[in-house]
């Protein structure tokens, strides 16, 4: 056969979908910015829904990178054009052919800082969800900034989602499995921590997910349906946040030592560029377009371009992988035919 | 011969739109308040008459702030108004001038012409008048056919469109449109037949119309002008031409002092007949320009007023920014009267707030208030306290752990009951620091303060108070070449007068660069405003963007700002520039830097300049 399929990103779905389409016989190259393969979920410390590690899942999608599949690293893709029938890809100057084009370019954190109420980047406690994730890599546990170990920690929940005021209007997906994971990390690492979720809807969608909040219950982490309005620093560090809390419709102020974002999951930076060049437009909130929400949900309308992952919106790996796999075949069936 | 039955449609009209004017004056002036009638009496022999005349001339007849903002839409104005009343004042002079008894009716003068037509006992006058009143008739002609084009292409006179109006204004309209060329043709007939014009009327009569029956026309031809100025008159006081008569007394009762009150009163009735529906307001709205909202501005909303009630969505789309209180010729208080509006439908009760207490904070000269704004801030608070700091202002933050809102926001909402209990904390809070001194970094609260909090002691906004600061050499900055572009804030230029120190204080340590008209006082709202409720998030980003590229070029390094609300609008609806507080940027280039750390007040420290 050999024909060629250039799958752009090295994170869960791209590494997934390239394994496939070697063992179908094409050639692969998978093109990844970063200088690691892996993508976001490479740097989470253990997974929700069953506190598996990380490393674990990126190795054995890793493991395949022989040869074909092969991986450029550090090579980030900054235009796609198509030539004939043909894809040109550029990257900062090299040029690469392919005969059909994956993205997989998956997602950007939220800026917290565009939150500035919140204090991200002002208040030296005040962390995102990712941050807590390196912490628990490195220490198992969260640490202040001043060496201490915080006794009071609150997550935020729905930091860069469900918010018309920052743009993001849609729900993130995973930040509230993550906040629920995390704060049950947080009870086992810390015993006599006192810990808090402020949240809007709780929104436990996958399989063990619920098993996860009651859980959280049980370990006393307390509930309080609420957002966050702002954050102030009081002395040494700690911090005030003010709250509502809408169930019992009462104003709420409390201190703690810690403030964990969970920041939504937004745009990849440079996609929409990306697949300017091929006729493609962003959805409306920045995601890359789909041809059929049900039934082609990892096409595009352009020929010989397909989609997997995150950067089609907000979703978790079990999603990411199914997607790359579905991926698989719509290309595999698309070059057969060509 | 001093009658003729054509005259009286126009007598009639006369006598009407007359008796109403005097009518509702006297009615007016009667329902003033004890207070205003008391300031008016007082002040009705002073030098405030004479102004207040020179205005009514400037404004009534030329038309002056109206050419400021477009010469050819002045122009339009100008000829009508001006042109028309010189037709009057030299028909009056005219027929006094000929040699018979003086006592003559009203619409003697009017139809001067049709009466006389040997001008010769005028002798040297002849020549003279009969030019002028060609010369005005003429110059009356032109604004006819102007205001005509308007309304197909209102670009040419600057507006993007023009009001749209109801059914007794287009009646008013047509009639005012058909009284000058029904007047050109019955005094053309009239010049043709009996030689009574000068070079306009007389060359159409004579040259133009002569071989038309101008004996059958003449007779017609005068009482359709009659007719066509009855119908304006007797449509006047119910349509958008009342503002003629209301605009005179706003102007005399606004110089003696009176103005909007807290709540609607007689002296609202006159500022709602005297808006003409001229539509400058819906031009300069952001609202319209960029969003396409075009039927929520003054000239809708105060028509519905005056007939009836403005609808919600009428009343709430507005945000406050008073960009139209600016551009309006006439000067109406169209803000504060939406204000009174929307007071009529307040929500909250006595006790809404009660459960704000317990609040203290220690004595200090200088009181500090963030405001709830201001807290979406933080790093424009750390960076002002780290300024307060270094220059070892004694200072207490007194909405430190979380604020009690200034009560603005709700002010603007109309819910003036729930502001009150705000303003009454917030007074006892101010009162017990034992401050000599309020500072603020939010124009909204500094606007809420100096004009409903009624402090006895000054209200600073960061601005002013920094820029003493750097004055009186207790900050001390270092210069750099970053090129800053600055947006005034509304409630800080329009509400505040305050545009000269935040560019004063910015140019002390960057280049300010400035660009466009749009700034000072007619600068442009950042779309975050607080007086609309009902604007989305996504149309507020549409007005953000498009005021963050008219004041900024390519080589814009930061877009400095002085109201936290702006700050939080202008970031979150774009990223192509950096947005900072002017306090930010003076913090980043302190050169007077010594105690580092802002959040710990200093108590009585001694001033630490270096
Ligand atoms: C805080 C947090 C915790 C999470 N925890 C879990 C969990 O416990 N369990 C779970 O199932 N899911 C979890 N998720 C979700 C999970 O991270 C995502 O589902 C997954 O990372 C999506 O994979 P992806 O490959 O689509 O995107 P990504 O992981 O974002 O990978 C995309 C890759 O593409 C590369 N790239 C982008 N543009 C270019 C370009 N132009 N050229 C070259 N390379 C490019 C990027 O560098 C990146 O490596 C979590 C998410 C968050 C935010
Ligand atoms: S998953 Fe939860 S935290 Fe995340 S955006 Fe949705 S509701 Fe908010
Ligand atoms: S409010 Fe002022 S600007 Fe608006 S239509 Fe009336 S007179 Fe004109
Ligand atoms: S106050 Fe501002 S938003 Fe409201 S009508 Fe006037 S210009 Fe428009």
């Amino acid at each position: 056969m050999g024909k060629d399929v250039a799958i752009i990103g090295g994170g869960v779905a791209g590494l997934e979908a390239a394994n496939q389409l070697a063992t179908l016989g094409y050639n692969v190259t998978v093109f990844e910015r970063n200088a690691q393969p892996g993508g976001h979920a490479a740097k989470w410390d253990r997974l929700f829904p069953n506190q598996r590690h990380s490393h674990e899942v990126i190795d054995s999608l890793k493991s395949h990178l022989n040869g074909n599949p092969a991986i450029m690293l550090s090579t980030a893709i900054s235009t796609i054009s198509r030539n004939g029938q043909k894809f040109k890809l550029d990257a900062k100057g090299r040029a690469f052919e392919a005969d059909a084009i994956l993205i997989a370019t998956g997602f950007e954190l939220f800026p917290a800082e565009r939150k500035e109420e919140y204090g991200y980047g002002i208040y030296e406690n005040v962390i995102t969800s990712a941050e807590l994730e390196e912490m628990f890599a490195k220490n198992g546990k969260p640490t202040m900034k001043s060496g201490e170990t915080p006794k009071k920690i609150a997550f935020i929940h729905c930091v860069g989602s469900r918010d018309e005021k920052v743009n993001k209007p849609y729900c993130s997906k995973v930040c509230c499995v993550t906040a629920v994971k995390q704060a049950i990390e947080v009870k086992d690492s810390i015993p006599n921590a006192e810990v808090f979720n402020l949240y809007m809807d709780l929104r436990m969608f996958g399989p063990g997910y619920e098993d996860l909040y009651k859980e959280a219950q049980q370990k006393g982490v307390t509930f309080i349906r609420g957002r966050l309005s702002e954050a102030s620093e009081l002395d040494e560090g700690r911090l005030l946040i003010k709250t509502e809390d809408t169930l019992s419709s009462c104003p709420l102020k409390m201190s703690v030592d810690m403030v964990v974002l969970m920041v939504g999951m937004s745009p990849a930076i440079g996609t929409s560029e990306l697949i300017a060049g091929l006729g493609l437009h962003p959805n409306k909130d920045g995601f890359v377009d789909i041809a059929d929400q049900h039934l082609y949900p990892t096409n595009t309308t352009a020929e010989g371009v397909f989609v997997a992952g995150a950067c089609v919106g907000p979703n978790n790996i079990t999603d990411s992988v199914n997607a790359a796999r579905s991926a698989a075949i719509e290309i595999h069936q698309y070059l057969s035919k060509k | 011969m001093k009658y003729h039955p054509f005259v009286i449609p126009f007598s009639i009209g006369l006598a009407f739109v007359m008796l109403y004017i005097v009518g509702m004056w006297a009615y007016w002036i009667i329902r003033l308040s004890r207070r205003e009638q008391k300031i008016v009496w007082k002040r009705l022999f002073s030098f405030r008459t004479i102004a207040a005349i020179w205005e009514s001339m400037m404004e009534g007849l030329f038309h002056r702030k109206i050419f400021r903002k477009h010469a050819l839409l002045g122009y339009m104005h100008m000829s009508l108004a001006f042109g028309w009343f010189m037709l009057i004042v030299l028909g009056n002079f005219e027929s006094r001038l000929y040699p018979h008894s003086n006592i003559n009716p009203p619409y003697y003068p009017i139809f001067f012409e049709f009466f006389r037509h040997d001008l010769s006992p005028l002798r040297e006058y002849e020549e003279i008048f009969t030019f002028l009143m060609d010369f005005f008739l003429l110059l009356v002609i032109s604004g006819v056919m102007l205001a005509f084009f308007k309304r197909i292409k209102s670009r040419i006179l600057g507006m993007r469109r023009t009001t749209k109006h109801i059914r007794i204004d287009r009646i008013a309209l047509t009639s005012l449109w058909f009284i000058f060329p029904l007047r050109i043709l019955a005094e053309s007939v009239t010049a043709g037949l009996y030689n009574t014009g000068h070079f306009f009327t007389n060359f159409l009569g004579q040259n133009v119309i002569y071989n038309l029956p101008l004996d059958q026309l003449y007779y017609p031809a005068w009482w359709a002008y009659s007719i066509a100025l009855g119908l304006f008159f007797v449509t006047l006081p119910f349509s958008r031409y009342m503002h003629i008569p209301s605009e005179i007394l706003l102007i005399f009762l606004r110089k003696y002092g009176v103005k909007e009150k807290e709540h609607h009163s007689t002296f609202t009735k006159i500022e709602l007949n005297a808006c003409s529906r001229c539509g400058i307001c819906i031009d300069t709205c952001q609202l319209s320009t960029n969003l396409n909202i075009s039927n929520t501005q003054p000239a809708y909303f105060l028509r519905d007023l005056r007939y009836s009630q403005p609808n919600e969505q009428l009343r709430e789309t507005c945000m406050m920014c008073m960009r139209c209180v600016e551009a309006c010729p006439v000067g109406i208080e169209v803000v504060k009267i939406r204000e009174n509006e929307r007071k009529e439908h307040q929500l909250y009760s006595e006790n809404s707030y009660n459960y704000l207490n317990g609040y203290s904070y220690p004595k200090a000269k200088v009181a500090f208030f963030a405001g709830c704004m201001g807290h979406l801030t933080p790093s424009v608070i750390k960076s002002t306290l780290k300024l307060f700091e270094a220059a070892g202002v004694d200072y207490t933050f007194i909405d430190k752990d979380g604020s009690i809102c200034c009560g603005r926001p709700l002010q603007l909402g109309g819910q003036a009951i729930a502001a009150k209990q705000l303003i009454d904390k917030n007074n006892a809070l101010i009162h017990a620091t034992g401050a000599e001194l309020l500072v603020t970094t939010c124009p909204i609260c500094a606007r809420e303060f100096r004009h409903n909090y009624h402090l006895n002691i000054p209200v600073l906004h960061h601005s002013q108070y920094l820029l003493e600061l750097v004055n009186s050499n207790r900050l001390k900055l270092k210069k750099t070449d970053l090129n800053v572009a600055y947006h005034d804030p509304c409630e800080l230029s329009r509400g505040l007068s305050i545009t000269e120190e935040p560019r004063e204080l910015l140019s002390k340590t960057v280049n300010l660069v400035e660009s466009g008209k749009q700034i000072g006082k007619n600068s442009l709202c950042c779309g975050g405003s607080l007086g609309a409720t009902n604007i989305s998030a996504e149309q507020r980003r549409t007005i953000a963007v498009a005021t963050v590229n008219q004041i900024t070029q390519a080589d814009t390094n930061i877009l400095a700002t002085a109201c936290p609300l702006c700050k939080k609008t202008f970031c979150s609806a774009q990223d192509t520039v950096a947005i900072q507080d002017i306090a930010e940027i003076l913090a980043n280039n302190l050169a007077n830097i010594k105690n580092q750390n802002p959040t710990k007040k200093s108590a009585e420290r001694e001033v630490i300049t270096a």
